[in-house]
């Protein structure tokens, strides 16, 4: 008897944790909505989404550019980073022998402990020269701001891919070996599905890093609150918004500002209805071909 | 093929080696027994940062000790006991919002929450609690992820021998499923650690050494931040930069070491 | 026995932070400044400087920016607000300012580029896009790369107010977030222009003469060098206790000397 009052006690606990986030991600909403509401009531939504011009000193809002901006350097940034960072697991996990391993793991978890600040600096210092000099413009661009953001999310798309792939168990490695097939078509054709849904989370975990990066994009993307015409342009990121002038916002200024992060917020929404479109779809998949 | 495989293993990883050496080559000269343990002086053109690494690890350790119960313990739910598929899906689309946040906005909620309106005051706790909130969807989904990988044999062994579900969870699935979930608290630690937009309104920036929860701090990052763009000290920048990478480094080693050992004792090796 | 230690070490954990709640109450008084990052290395020094002599207040310095510090100062979170830039009477209200010294703002370009004069109108032409080459500035036959500080700021404020007068500062001009960041975008491209505080200055740029008068700590004293903002201490009321005597020593001829050391001007009177 005592027994199922406890088990039932856990369960009811647990539950209660579960839905935490949920709560907490409530307030944070209700907190920024109320705060970004009034400027996007008195400044009109289709102005404020799609208007050009932002200017505050002006009382112009349009963020459009941003949402272009962001987009645009987190987009990029996973088409840099993905690849690499989903061979670089298999080759952890699939090809390289338990000492390499187990020297590489922590070294790559530690990377993503190092601070923003300083991929800023290094972007700034060493990757806005570069850019400039071999591919045009300032150096402050979205490329730069791409290539900074793969590279700090690479630790995080590579630990947790890595992990996934170590999940699949070893007997669909060799039920597929034992059928002939070689251990490329193998990696390819089960190991990577089996471990999908766990390298979706993965990417969802890098995209999330991605849009959200204030401090190191900053110093590289040039805060241009234009439409970008190229990926050498330089370019405005909501987030870079938000971080540049909370500092000295005020009155509908610091509404706008909140405003944006709400425009983020639903950014990241929809990035993430769409990665779990695709999750769900190959989830499918790789079930149905290795069962 | 293979080849492939090493070559862009090898590529990605010497990017991030670089990254790792570029930090080190520059700070490690920095570092000495008295920029470790002395207080700041000068604004951090000389002197240590004794008070920023224990103000660091403070923060760190209390986030982790809020973050990992509660996402573990989501996990958990999630995977074992939630038969609900709708909720399912709401709780981990809020757990992956909220990981998508960025630390700006989370550092102004704090601010504005825990800092004014409950009147917490610019202290360790406050920001704390911040990085513990960012901190639980990284352990919740990391979690979810192992835990949903334990073959169900396991589960179905343990209850075969007459456990019942919380027991089959704690002696079974959590001890299997562990390795992952020591991934997740350390990523989520790590990002904790080196987290400076959040912490930056709710933590304060006193150098004082932080002794109780409601003082306030300087973790290393924001301090790294201060010197970083105020211009006070660049060998400085990358003497903090590079301690703070150790720390991180020694951490990962550590608990990545305990839990092989503890893998292998429990495969019986 | 193994779950045992695991709950010995959790109530450990939990004593060790009980204990540390409960220390967090009383201690010495307690000043919180808030506000500009740019004053906030100063407002450091002299914690600093005054805590020396000072033991039984803790002088808590936080950054957060210009606004912010105005805004807990007016709420009474903050006791004394730090602002980089002149108040206008809708922020202004019930603070009054205390001014503890002035800050230059330096026009700087690459080492390499041998332009060292400019007139007033020709950075209005420069950071406004009606000049867009070197050659027509007596340099270079090359691109000028212009790169402003983030609206609201306190250097772009005086900067407006002072060269731009009614003219707009061009829309595709390189934003940048703090002193530092502007000092090391002007340093790796030949071509850019850019503004920085005079207390910040350093040997890797050159700096230029505004209208033949180069920035010096005489010229800024004197006022004929006019690109220049205000430091200020914002209090709401009148101060009393403590803070009284700490805004008082802020006066006085010891903090003076560290204000002189940070290059932060004091006006001629």
């Amino acid at each position: 008897m005592g027994k199922s009052i406890s088990e039932a006690l856990i369960e009811k606990s647990l539950f209660l944790t579960a839905l935490l986030s949920c709560f907490i991600i409530l307030v944070i909403l209700c907190f920024i909505f109320i705060e970004g509401f009034p400027a996007i009531h008195e400044y009109g939504v289709v102005k404020f989404l799609f208007g050009n011009v932002w200017a505050p000193n002006d009382g112009e809002f349009g963020v459009f550019s941003m949402i272009v901006g962001s987009l645009c350097v987190t987009v990029f940034a996973l088409i840099i980073s993905v690849p690499l960072s989903i061979l670089c697991a298999t080759f952890m996990a699939e090809v390289a022998n338990t000492k390499v391993r187990n020297f590489l793991k922590p070294v790559i978890q530690t990377l993503s402990g190092i601070p923003s600040v300083v991929y800023g600096f290094f972007g700034l210092i060493i990757l806005v020269p570069f850019v400039r000099l071999h591919f045009g413009g300032t150096g402050f661009s979205i490329l730069t701001a791409a290539i900074i953001l793969s590279v700090m999310i690479l630790p995080t798309i590579i630990s947790v891919s890595y992990d996934s792939l170590r999940a699949v168990p070893q007997e669909y490695r060799e039920a597929s070996l034992g059928l002939g097939a070689t251990s490329w078509q193998t990696i390819r054709n089960v190991t990577i599905p089996a471990a999908l849904p766990g390298i979706i989370t993965a990417i969802i975990l890098g995209m999330g890093r991605a849009v959200g990066e204030t401090l190191a994009v900053i110093m590289v993307v040039g805060n241009v609150a234009k439409v970008p015409d190229s990926i050498f342009a330089p370019a405005r990121t909501l987030t870079s918004n938000i971080a540049l002038e909370m500092s000295y916002a005020t009155g509908i200024h610091y509404n706008a500002l909140f405003a944006t992060a709400v425009i983020l917020f639903i950014l990241i929404m929809i990035l993430l209805v769409i990665a779990k479109y695709i999750q769900r779809k190959y989830s499918i998949d790789a079930a149905g071909g290795t069962l | 093929m293979n080849s492939i495989l090493i070559i862009s293993g090898v590529v990605t990883i010497a990017i991030l080696v670089i990254m790792l050496a570029y930090i080190l080559i520059k700070g490690v000269p920095v570092m000495n027994l008295e920029f470790i343990f002395g207080q700041v002086e000068n604004q951090g053109r000389s002197g240590g940062i004794l008070p920023m690494i224990i103000s660091s690890l403070y923060v760190t350790l209390i986030s982790i000790l809020i973050a990992t119960p509660l996402g573990v313990g989501a996990a958990i739910y999630v995977v074992e006991y939630a038969n609900n598929k709708r909720l399912v899906n709401v709780i981990r689309f809020g757990a992956e919002i909220l990981a998508s946040i960025p630390s700006i906005v989370f550092g102004l909620f704090g601010f504005a929450f825990f800092v004014m309106f409950l009147k917490l005051g610019w202290s360790v706790f406050s920001a704390s609690l911040v990085l513990a909130i960012m901190a639980i969807p990284t352990i919740f989904q990391v979690s979810e992820v192992s835990l949903s990988s334990v073959p169900s044999i396991y589960k179905e062994g343990s209850y075969g021998l007459g456990a019942t579900k919380w027991q089959t969870i704690y002696n079974v699935i959590l001890p299997a499923a562990l390795p992952g979930i020591v991934t997740g608290v350390i990523l989520a630690m790590t990002r904790a650690i080196s987290e400076a937009a959040a912490v930056m309104y709710t933590v304060g920036s006193s150098i004082a050494i932080p002794i109780s929860m409601f003082d306030p701090g300087r973790p290393l990052p924001l301090h790294l931040y201060v010197l970083a763009t105020e211009g006070i000290s660049l060998p400085n920048e990358f003497g903090t930069a590079s301690v703070l990478v150790i720390i991180v480094l020694a951490i990962t080693f550590l608990t990545n070491y305990f839990t092989d050992r503890y893998q292998n004792k429990m495969m019986g090796k | 026995m193994k779950r045992n230690r695991i709950i010995a070490s959790i109530i450990f954990i939990v004593i060790i932070i009980g204990g540390m709640l409960s220390l967090g109450f009383g201690g010495p008084e307690r000043i919180d400044i808030v506000g500009s990052t740019s004053v906030q290395p100063v407002a450091e020094k002299l914690a600093e400087e005054y805590g020396i002599n000072h033991s039984d207040v803790k002088i808590n310095v936080q950054g957060g920016g210009s606004s912010l510090g105005i805004k807990t100062a007016h709420e009474g979170i903050a006791d004394i607000g730090m602002s980089s830039k002149e108040l206008d009477d809708s922020n202004k209200q019930d603070l009054k300012e205390y001014e503890i010294g002035r800050d230059g703002i330096v026009l700087v370009v690459n080492a390499n580029n041998n332009v060292s004069d400019l007139t007033k109108d020709q950075l209005k032409g420069i950071f406004s896009g009606k000049i867009t080459s070197w050659k027509d500035v007596g340099g270079s036959d090359n691109k000028i790369n212009v790169v402003v500080r983030e609206a609201g700021s306190g250097t772009l404020d005086a900067f407006e107010g002072i060269v731009m007068g009614d003219a707009k500062i061009k829309s595709d001009a390189i934003v940048q977030s703090s002193t530092e960041a502007v000092k090391q975008s002007v340093k790796q491209d030949e071509n850019a222009i850019g503004f920085v505080s005079f207390a910040h200055m350093s040997n890797d740029v050159n700096a230029i003469k505004v209208g033949g008068i180069s920035p010096t700590i005489e010229t800024i004293a004197d006022g004929s060098y006019e690109l220049q903002r205000p430091f200020l201490f914002l209090v709401k009321g009148e101060p009393t206790g403590e803070l009284k005597e700490f805004i008082e020593w802020t006066n006085g001829a010891e903090a003076q000397k560290i204000l002189e050391s940070e290059k932060i001007i004091k006006l001629d009177e």
